[in-house]
């Protein structure tokens, strides 16, 4: 008896998403965290409205960046408290379904809080470009990115003491790249720049997801294991 | 059923494992006793392969480890003092899990069977969260033995469980061995485990001591042979 890839990446999703939705832990933090950071910016910068084309894009990544950490650390951290993580890894499944399976939701729950930000963000920042199709891809693109390292490191410090201070300092300087990416494209975006402007900031988007993606599928086995 | 020859484990400088021999005729119930820190729990995460052997042999159900992993987990239950289910799932739900994560066919007739083994199908629809440390331990043995493994590992089982739970916990152990499963448990609780193995092996300073079949114990005191072992 061996579930196929696909068959136990779906179990994990489908478990983390009924025990989230039940339980509302990671959902609501990262959404507090969210809302309370756009509100701050929203008071702190008084902004007219050449500048807050601007810093639209910034704001935004800086928010869901600081918010991601928050669901990555909560996520694995109910994995390995009740060594749920020991009662996943000895299923007889390739254990890359596991990183896919947590990937997938983790992307899931940051989905719902971008869905849910975004909103709000035009309500208090009077900025409706944010809903454009680009943007929300480049937003699709960026979250891949940047959920793909972060379940990898997040695998990595949840094994240690001080996984809280442990995963930002290791994943920020590694989603450099996908932060600076996703801050220009979104940021030509608002401001209705052509596509030429767009293009390399969305082609390194799309090679780093890639790249993090076969990096994680490789690598996951030999940091999860002792 | 399980085959050991050899086994080192390092921690970088640190040998917790040193050169230990093991072996397991299928169907024995072998208690593994010893100190803190002698590497039971080391020695029981590498038969379960979730830790790798720094040098040696482990043979699981035939299969070598690590190499052949995934098909050891799949013949395979293992029982830890930490209950590996999620405290917001249902007791039905968490089997549902791990029905899935294994393949089971007709899941959901098997996780009835085993629900009606551990004395838990009342509370079938009931939250982990709300379970006592004794309904979670039935109920991590009902996720252990869900897929029919052939080897079941007991980490220290009845840690954190207070007298009833451990008197319930006897017989859902008694009935699990039974089918003529192969297990092995670490415990420190002697009278627990001289009421339940057919063998006891003594694990000190990273090898085994001292093994006795439970027909040749003197008195049927293991308590003696115990002390004996780790004078030697």
């Amino acid at each position: 008896m061996k579930p196929s890839f696909l068959k136990a990446t779906l179990a994990i999703v489908q478990k983390d998403l009924a025990a989230e939705f039940r339980s509302r832990e990671l959902l609501t933090a990262m959404l507090t965290f969210s809302v309370l950071v756009i509100l701050i910016f929203n008071f702190a910068l008084d902004l007219n409205i050449d500048v807050r084309q601007k810093v639209t894009a910034g704001v935004l990544w800086t928010t869901f960046a600081f918010a991601g950490t928050l669901g990555l650390n909560r996520s694995m951290a109910v994995e390995k408290d009740r060594g749920c993580m020991d009662g996943l890894l000895l299923a007889p499944v390739d254990r890359s379904a596991i990183f896919f399976g947590k990937a997938i939701s983790n992307l899931a729950f940051m989905l719902i809080v971008e869905a849910i930000v975004l909103p709000l963000y035009a309500f208090f920042y009077n900025e409706f470009r944010i809903f454009q199709l680009e943007f929300i891809a480049v937003l699709l693109l960026g979250s891949i990115g940047y959920i793909a390292v972060g379940t990898l490191l997040s695998a990595m410090a949840v094994q240690t003491r001080t996984r809280e201070i442990l995963l930002p300092i290791l994943l920020f300087p590694i989603v450099v790249p996908v932060l600076i990416a996703s801050v220009l494209a979104s940021g030509a975006i608002i401001i209705g720049a052509e596509f030429s402007e767009i293009r390399a900031p969305l082609n390194l988007l799309i090679v780093y997801d890639v790249i993090f993606i076969a990096v994680s599928f490789m690598f996951f086995d030999f940091i999860v294991e002792e | 059923m399980i085959e050991v020859t050899k086994l080192i484990k390092r921690f970088g400088l640190k040998t917790i494992l040193r050169g230990l021999d093991f072996q397991v005729q299928p169907g024995e119930f072998v208690a593994l006793l010893g100190p803190n820190g002698a590497g039971k729990t080391t020695f029981l995460r590498i038969l379960a392969s979730l830790s790798k052997p720094s040098l040696g042999n482990v043979k699981v159900a035939g299969y070598s480890l690590p190499n052949q992993s995934a098909q050891v987990r799949a013949k395979l239950g293992v029982v830890s003092h930490l209950p590996l289910l999620y405290p917001d799932l249902t007791a039905e739900e968490n089997l549902q899990f791990y029905a899935r994560m294994y393949g089971i066919p007709n899941s959901q007739a098997r996780i009835t069977q085993v629900l009606q083994l551990i004395g838990l199908e009342n509370r079938r629809k009931d939250l982990v969260r709300t379970f006592s440390r004794g309904m979670s331990q039935r109920l991590a043995i009902g996720r252990a033995i869900l897929h029919e493994p052939e080897v079941i590992l007991f980490d220290e089982p009845y840690t954190g469980l207070d007298q009833d739970a451990s008197v319930m916990l006897d017989d859902v152990l008694r009935t699990v061995a039974s089918h003529g499963r192969t297990v092995v448990m670490t415990s420190h609780d002697l009278i627990r485990a001289e009421a339940l193995a057919t063998r006891f092996d003594v694990l000190s300073r990273g090898v085994i001591t001292a093994s006795i079949n439970k027909s040749d114990l003197k008195n049927n005191n293991v308590l003696d042979f115990y002390k004996q072992a780790l004078e030697n």
